[in-house]
């Protein structure tokens, strides 16, 4: 044992010394006006309800990220593979979730007359896509889709670098994909360096993991949707909503997965202390 | 087994009606009850016995998934999704079979280590030793088909760059990585092919672990005194004496592997794979699972053209022959000790080979640029220089320390020096090396 924590502190030793050349030799080539790393920026780390081995979803904040996501993301971005049911996470009981999923329409078919038609959609339907397929949405977008946000708080994340991913481990870091959406949705504002060339129809972005700017435009703005909780309007509120609903739809088992390991922990502790006890019991005798 | 008799008796009339027909109660008996295991094994080796709990965990979860799973490019990360969201505990056996893959690597890694630092692989356990290598070959190929059938953006271009290595090779290359392929590029046969394999290949492991497991229990096992057992005082039986202690070393992994599936599960993954598979995007940065990154680091460290060998074929020669490398160690290590605990350089070069093929795997995720090319190129060379040329050099030159003239011995001299505790408390006579 001791051998091994004298390997692994000589490691620590080589790999910050190593980690230091490196970042040195990169910030020896750094031009803000010409960044070659993206983002800019490392996002700043929030406060989530569902974070560490107790979290849970706080259901006001996802429905109210919701209703965010209602009333101004889905205009161009799907959720293709999430069901009205999910919603249930959100806290919503089967007869909410029937009105709402109501009011959007769904294509079924073909019928008996083998035509398409639209029918209200159910709980077991997937929310409807804002375009009928990625062409047309590209098309409409400047030429790049909007993706998909089904997983999109599990398909981002911005890397944390050594040594903080090993710290990351110790402290159940996993919230990569919220911190980062928030702070992509509330890093509009900063100006772009002296003399950085933002490319036309984009818009600069220093928390944008793709590059210097990104097609999308500021899609929030303070008091663009009505919360009826009293929470404030502002952008920074509802990019943390919103996040956090989007957390809730790519993982919405995330709590019964923090509740079942919590017991799974427990158990294995316990049954390791008796294992223990009874092999000390058992080599008692050789020697 | 390696006693060579057999102390089984059949206690009741079926068990004597089966043992005259077809002895297997004998063979378990014999095999995981009074066969006589070292008395001074440490922790390092129940990584064996870790090693098959989880190829039964990942045969066992991978099955339930493939009933639920379906190899079309088009269906299969919505079916992935589809077991994250609707099937009944289809999170918990996907996180289990996704991080099951890494501690599995995780466990042969420590396995092969362990192997390497007590010498384990020396005369008269070579064949062992090789069959070991053999199964780590397939768990390569059934992790990196694995991790394709995801069909995210990772899955995709990592089985692109992975395959694309074959057409280095001069001739046949281009045959071989279309045979891979199943076409010209990753695509619905590839996926098919790859789900077959992924589905076959952990039963030749199973295959080659029970030929695994004969060798080691003809020659029995080594110790970290590295001296063969002598007499009946330098044994115990397996069971109960080793089946609980490697008991004990399972519950502690399963209790890391839970922590991970339950708290942190797609922290050994990579974003990139929740993204599904779009062969007219390329991410920034292509990096394999990490078990792999080492190999991937020592591919990449190859930038310039060797004679008539370019670079890349230089980089893919490198990197199977940092695989190929394992398979000739009995051979490289001319020392007439085994275990590093009488040998005080080959203990340092040891340590520095572990800190190097960490580093390595660091080096790996890194972007190949600027001086991180440096720094693979450098830890390559050590990770070659310490199998090609101290492991010759350093048998032929180092004085070892004094050895004990047996397992016993050394337990004694272990249990009157050391803690100071009475004897009945040194319940691991072990100790570590």
């Amino acid at each position: 044992m001791k051998k091994i924590l004298n390997g692994l502190v000589v490691l620590g030793v080589l790999m910050t010394g190593c980690a230091g050349v490196a970042f040195a030799a990169e910030e020896a080539g750094h031009n803000p006006a010409e960044p070659t790393h993206f983002p800019i920026h490392k996002p700043e780390e929030m406060d989530w309800s569902f974070a560490g081995p107790f979290g849970t979803y706080d259901k006001a904040q996802l429905q109210r990220g919701f209703k965010v996501y209602k009333e101004v993301c889905s205009a161009c971005h799907s959720m293709n593979l999430v069901t009205f049911r999910t919603l249930e996470g959100a806290g919503y009981n089967d007869a909410q979730i029937k009105t709402l999923a109501a009011e959007y329409q769904v294509q079924d078919g073909p019928n008996a007359d083998g035509e398409m038609f639209d029918r209200p959609a159910v709980a077991n339907d997937h929310f409807p896509s804002p375009f009928p397929n990625s062409a047309a949405a590209a098309a409409a977008n400047n030429g790049a889709a909007p993706p998909d946000f089904s997983l999109i708080a599990k398909a981002r994340g911005v890397e944390r670098g050594f040594p903080t991913f090993v710290f990351d481990i110790f402290t159940q870091y996993a919230e990569n994909g919220p911190d980062y959406i928030h702070a992509l949705l509330t890093g509009y504002d900063e100006q772009p360096p002296e003399g950085m060339e933002i490319a036309e129809g984009t818009h600069y972005n220093p928390y944008f993991i793709g590059g210097k700017s990104l097609a999308m435009a500021k899609p929030l703005s303070d008091g663009q949707v009505t919360y009826e909780d009293g929470s404030p309007e502002t952008v920074d509120q509802y990019s943390r909503d919103v996040s956090a609903f989007l957390m809730m739809v790519a993982e919405p088992h995330l709590v019964d997965r923090k509740q079942t390991g919590f017991g799974v922990m427990i158990f294995l502790i316990l049954f390791s202390g008796l294992v223990y006890l009874t092999k000390r019991k058992v080599w008692a005798n050789a020697h | 087994m390696s006693a060579g008799h057999s102390t089984y008796q059949p206690k009741t009339g079926i068990e004597r009606w089966i043992d005259a027909r077809m002895p297997l109660p004998r063979m378990m008996h014999d095999s995981f009850v009074s066969y006589p295991v070292p008395r001074n094994l440490n922790y390092a080796y129940t990584f064996g016995g870790i090693l098959s709990i989880m190829l039964v965990v990942q045969i066992l979860t991978g099955v339930v998934l493939a009933m639920h799973y379906t190899p079309h490019v088009t269906l299969a990360f919505q079916s992935v999704e589809h077991i994250m969201r609707d099937v009944n505990s289809g999170w918990l056996l996907r996180y289990m079979h996704a991080n099951g893959a890494s501690f599995f690597f995780i466990a042969v890694y420590v396995h092969i280590m362990r192997g390497l630092y007590y010498g384990s692989y020396k005369a008269p356990r070579e064949l062992l030793w090789i069959l070991g290598c053999i199964i780590y070959l397939l768990m390569m190929a059934t992790g990196f088909m694995g991790y394709v059938l995801p069909w995210g953006q990772m899955s995709f271009w990592g089985a692109t760059v992975i395959t694309g290595f074959f057409t280095a090779i001069p001739l046949v290359g281009e045959w071989i990585q279309q045979l891979l392929l199943g076409g010209f590029a990753v695509d619905n046969p590839t996926l098919n092919r790859f789900f077959s394999l992924h589905y076959l290949l952990p039963f030749m492991i199973a295959g080659v672990v029970v030929l695994h497991v004969w060798a080691l229990h003809v020659t029995g096992q080594t110790n970290p005194t590295g001296i063969e057992v002598k007499s009946k005082t330098d044994t115990l039986p397996f069971t109960p004496y080793a089946t609980i202690k490697d008991a004990f070393g399972m519950v502690v992994f399963l209790l890391v592997f839970a922590y991970f599936i339950f708290y942190i599960p797609n922290f050994l993954g990579h974003p990139d794979n929740y993204t599904m598979a779009d062969s007219l995007k390329t991410p920034a940065h292509i990096v394999p699972e990490w078990y792999f990154l080492p190999f991937y680091a020592i591919l990449r460290a190859i930038t310039f053209n060797i004679g008539p060998i370019d670079s890349k074929l230089g980089g893919v020669l490198a990197m199977f022959g940092a695989i190929a490398v394992l398979f000739v160690v009995p051979w490289l290590d001319t020392s007439k000790v085994r275990s590093a605990v009488y040998r005080p350089w080959y203990k340092l070069f040891f340590w520095l080979f572990v800190v190097n093929a960490i580093l390595l795997g660091w080096l790996g995720s890194r972007p190949a640029e600027g001086v991180y090319v440096i720094m693979s190129q450098l830890a390559t060379i050590y990770y070659f220089g310490f199998f090609l040329i101290i492991m010759p050099l350093l048998g032929l030159i180092e004085t070892p320390r004094r050895m004990p003239n047996s397992i016993t011995e050394a337990v004694l001299e272990k249990n009157k020096g050391g803690s100071g505790l009475p004897a009945g408390a040194t319940a691991a006579p072990e100790t570590k090396g």
